[in-house]
């Protein structure tokens, strides 16, 4: 039986004593603005005890290396007083308990502290409760501790397993007292994850690793041109390589060859003869993309949309400072490719997926099979990296149409590598236009920046956001309060197909900005630290979409990282060093790098990352990511680039789409602000501040400006 | 299809494949050995990387044909008990993330330690450099080699 579907019966089965089983009916936590206002009401997460003692806390979240299956639990094991070593984890898959399951936005952690403390604290008052009345002694006597409630003045002690039946039959306190931080014990500690161990001998189980009894593989030919259709195909040669057992033209663009195994299925696809019909893209070129967004940007009839203003840009006096910046397509590559097991079968489709959207899958899985959505069902996986990649329900779709064609039979569908690069949907490209106002200190008084890029939610069809794009409307925050600010987007279309990436548009807000913001330092003859610190002097709560920001804990950050990488004293002849700061997912960010020049291309030697991302869970895993994001964004930076040509993406592999390697990582530092704010983001934050402290470190050693990534060209 | 004769982890199989089936695939798809993980299908990431004799070897770049009587360890046989002292410095320093890559990172961090059973940063870096992280694990798997070797490492950043 699957966790959800036990989840769901031991729901209904704890009032007849099959043990402790708390449901969350947690306020609305409001949805995640990058999945453009889809909203979904219901509970966040479950806990249950056993007479056996085992305590299970049910993650909802999916895993992709950030740590949810360690994190999340922490939180409600440490309202609940649970024994650590005890606490055993499910996965949930897709269901209708747990709200809005969508992993992304670095909101796990964020979103479901309340509903996980209060959880917890449901949990443990209960068993106070329970225990109290078995010893008919007042709660205020009982105490809970590491999987136990304890009555000192008598000596009895009960375990949670103990008390778990007769707690089940007590009403659900609403409003449990919580913990106060001072007396963590789980949270905030260096708690190893949970799911290393298997990480280290090949037992994780990923999505590309499920086996089913007779299962067989599908690879699949897709239109190489975007947009582009099958014609018509010749399955002849490809039949006769052994093992291949069909061929099937899946929708209008993709025809599958389904084997015994991985390789047959990928031989029969070479030996599958298709003739494409190459539609309207078949001329597309990165070049007229890019011609196409300067033309955007030109024409006076394209109304600009206004992300934020302040005072007045165009009255505002002084010197001016103009830039334009440009950041390319970029691909996920997730290390794991792309795949999902489905098997359709009994009027229902069932699904195994490394998916970061179990209910989007199941729903677009029904739609596409004309299936209710309760006859879908999805398994989510350990995924292997995800970034972003995996908030589309392509692969889920995919393998449930092959599996269509195969009623009964369990059938994988695999991504090879170069399906991953040249047929997923990419980052936009954005293009920035800049321009400050300089009072005669060489302060700013004036900030303009125009993006010109198409829309994500946009072009998936997702409504808009007080008419503007809705990650945009929630992305790209400025955090200066300056007198005159005006920040707009001019919406493109492009027929290529559009992703979140991580960190989506504060990666190319924040480099626009702070690497813009490095020239305004320039031009007003200001240390680049010191323009930061002005600007941030006075203690502000910023506004911005629908999130609240204070200037101080931005300038907190930089003043540590400029502490930490010692921003005041001389670096080594050759050395240079840039820096760049940034807020996203109610996190704070400030980065230092420290690089030298070989020839015109930068070698970089140390980041100096600080962040104030609130309550800290558990400081193991943000070092993880904090070095995780930098290492994405400099990958980013220095050469990550999508390019197009007639109608083909150019990159193939990791030959031509190189991630960095261990010879390129540079000494990564991680130091972040203890204080007890809730915790914020911190799967994404530190990413966006990397490239422009990357480019003003550039700059600073060779007093050429990078506006244009990648660095390397 | 051709019988080949197979020693993986020790215990001889027999299988019957295509003769360019790469070892990738009939230890994924024929053994249901996943450990050995696809990432790439070109010999670029490392995520496929087992021992053949010994000798670090990309498995989606050797056909079956290929290996002959060389004996196959896989990610599954480094240990039977997580015990290797790779897996163990692993654990301690809570190398993996999303940790697609890491069966690849131990084989080839083994196939160094082989060679050299105290590498130093240098030879860390040139030992492993062929494998791919997405998620920035790479200053973790350095410590942790340090760690399997005995060896002391820096540790750098840390909470205000």
């Amino acid at each position: 039986m699957s966790p959800v579907s036990r989840r769901e019966l031991l729901l209904g089965g704890a009032a007849a004593g099959a043990g402790l089983v708390i449901g969350i009916y947690g306020p609305r936590l409001g949805s995640l603005g990058m999945l453009g206002g889809k909203k979904e009401f219901s509970p966040n997460a479950y806990l249950h005890i056993l007479p056996d003692n085992t305590v299970t806390i049910i993650v909802a979240r999916s895993e992709m290396g950030q740590g949810v299956r360690t994190a999340l639990p922490m939180i409600l094991a440490e309202e609940l007083e649970a024994d650590w070593d005890r606490v055993k984890i499910e996965q949930a898959g897709a269901s209708t308990l747990f709200g809005d399951q969508t992993t992304g936005g670095s909101a796990s952690v964020r979103l479901t502290w309340d509903p996980m403390r209060k959880a917890g604290a449901q949990a443990r008052e209960m068993l106070l409760a329970a225990a109290a009345q078995r010893w008919s002694v007042p709660v205020a006597e009982c105490k809970a501790e590491k999987g136990s409630i304890k009555h000192e003045k008598s000596g009895r002690v009960a375990t949670y397993g103990d008390l778990a039946d007769a707690a089940g039959k007590l009403p659900i306190p609403s409003d449990p007292p919580l913990k106060k931080p001072e007396d963590y014990k789980i949270v905030g500690t260096h708690v190893l994850r949970l799911d290393t161990p298997s990480k280290t001998d090949g037992s994780a189980q990923y999505g590309i690793d499920v086996q089913r009894e007779g299962m067989k593989i599908a690879v699949l030919a897709r239109a190489p041109v975007i947009g582009g259709k099958v014609a018509s195909f010749d399955d002849a040669d490809a039949k006769k390589v052994e093992g291949v057992r069909q061929v099937s033209q899946i929708g209008d663009s993709a025809v599958a060859v389904i084997a015994d195994t991985t390789w047959a299925a990928m031989e029969g696809r070479r030996a599958l003869k298709v003739t494409w019909d190459d539609g309207p893209n078949k001329d597309l070129s990165t070049a007229a993309i890019w011609d196409g967004l300067k033309q955007s940007a030109d024409k006076k009839d394209k109304k600009a949309v206004t992300l934020y203003s302040t005072g007045d840009v165009a009255k505002a006096g002084g010197r001016t400072v103009e830039a334009t910046y440009q950041l390319p397509f970029l691909a996920h590559a997730p290390m794991e490719p792309g795949n999902t097991t489905a098997i359709v079968a009994h009027g229902g489709c069932e699904l195994w997926s490394p998916t970061q959207v179990p209910q989007d899958v199941r729903d677009s899985v029904a739609a596409a099979l004309n299936l209710p959505a309760d006859k879908v069902k999805v398994n989510v996986t350990l995924l292997g990296g995800g970034f972003g990649r995996r908030l589309e329900h392509d692969y889920g779709v995919e393998a449930a149409l092959v599996a269509q064609t195969m009623p009964g039979t369990p059938v994988k569908v695999v991504w090879t590598r170069e399906d991953d690069m040249q047929h997923s949907p990419y980052r936009p490209p954005s293009l920035h236009l800049l321009s400050a106002k300089l009072d005669g200190s060489g302060w700013p008084i004036a900030f303009h920046h125009k993006v010109v890029a198409p829309g994500i939610s946009s072009q998936k069809g997702f409504p808009l956001t007080n008419g503007i794009d809705p990650d945009i409307y929630t992305e790209g925050a400025f955090l200066y309060p300056i007198a005159n600010i005006l920040i707009e987007h001019v919406p493109t279309e492009t027929p290529v197909p559009l992703a979140w990436l991580r960190s989506v548009w504060d990666m190319q807000f924040g480099f626009a900005t702070e690497a813009f913001l490095d020239e305004v330092a320039a031009a007003g003859g200001k240390d680049p630290l010191e323009l930061r610190l002005h600007l941030l002097r006075e203690d502000k709560e910023i506004r911005f979409a629908d999130d609240h920001w204070k200037t101080a804990r931005l300038r907190g950050v930089l003043q540590l990282v400029a502490e930490k990488s010692d921003w005041h004293k001389p670096l080594p002849a050759g050395m240079y060093r840039g820096i760049a700061c940034w807020g996203c997912f109610n996190t704070y960010a400030a980065e230092v790098v420290e690089l030298t020049m070989e020839g015109d291309q930068p070698k970089v030697h140390r980041v100096v990352a600080a962040v104030d991302c609130g309550t800290v869970v558990n400081p193991n895993i943000l070092e993880q990511q904090m070095h995780s994001g930098v290492v994405f964004g400099l990958s980013a930076a220095l050469r990550g680039k999508i390019t197009i040509e007639q109608g083909r993406v150019q990159q193939a592999n990791f030959d031509d789409y190189e991630p960095l390697r261990m010879n390129e990582f540079p000494k990564v530092e991680t130091y972040w602000v203890k204080n007890t704010e809730p915790p914020s983001g911190i799967g994404e934050p530190t990413v966006p501040p990397v490239s422009p402290a990357l480019c003003n470190a550039i700059y600073s050693a060779t007093k050429k400006r990078i506006r244009i990534l990648p660095v390397q060209g | 299809m051709p019988d080949f004769s197979l020693n993986v982890n020790g215990s001889d199989h027999k299988v019957s494949v295509a003769a360019n089936t790469p070892l990738l695939w009939v230890l994924r798809d024929t053994l249901a050995m996943t450990g050995t993980k696809f990432g790439c299908g070109a010999g670029l990431c490392g995520a496929c990387s087992v021992h053949l004799n010994g000798e670090l070897t990309r498995s989606c770049s050797v056909a079956v044909s290929e290996v002959g009587a060389r004996k196959i360890t896989t990610i599954e046989g480094l240990s039977p008990d997580r015990s290797h002292p790779l897996q163990k410095a692993w654990i301690t320093e809570d190398v993996p993330q999303c940790g697609y890559c890491q069966s690849g990172q131990i084989m080839a961090a083994a196939a160094l330690l082989m060679k050299s059973p105290a590498p130093n940063d240098e030879q860390i870096t040139a030992g492993m450099s062929r494998n791919l992280c997405r998620c920035g694990t790479y200053d973790r798997i350095r410590k942790a080699i340090h760690r399997a070797a005995g060896q002391p490492s820096s540790n750098a950043g840390g909470a205000l």
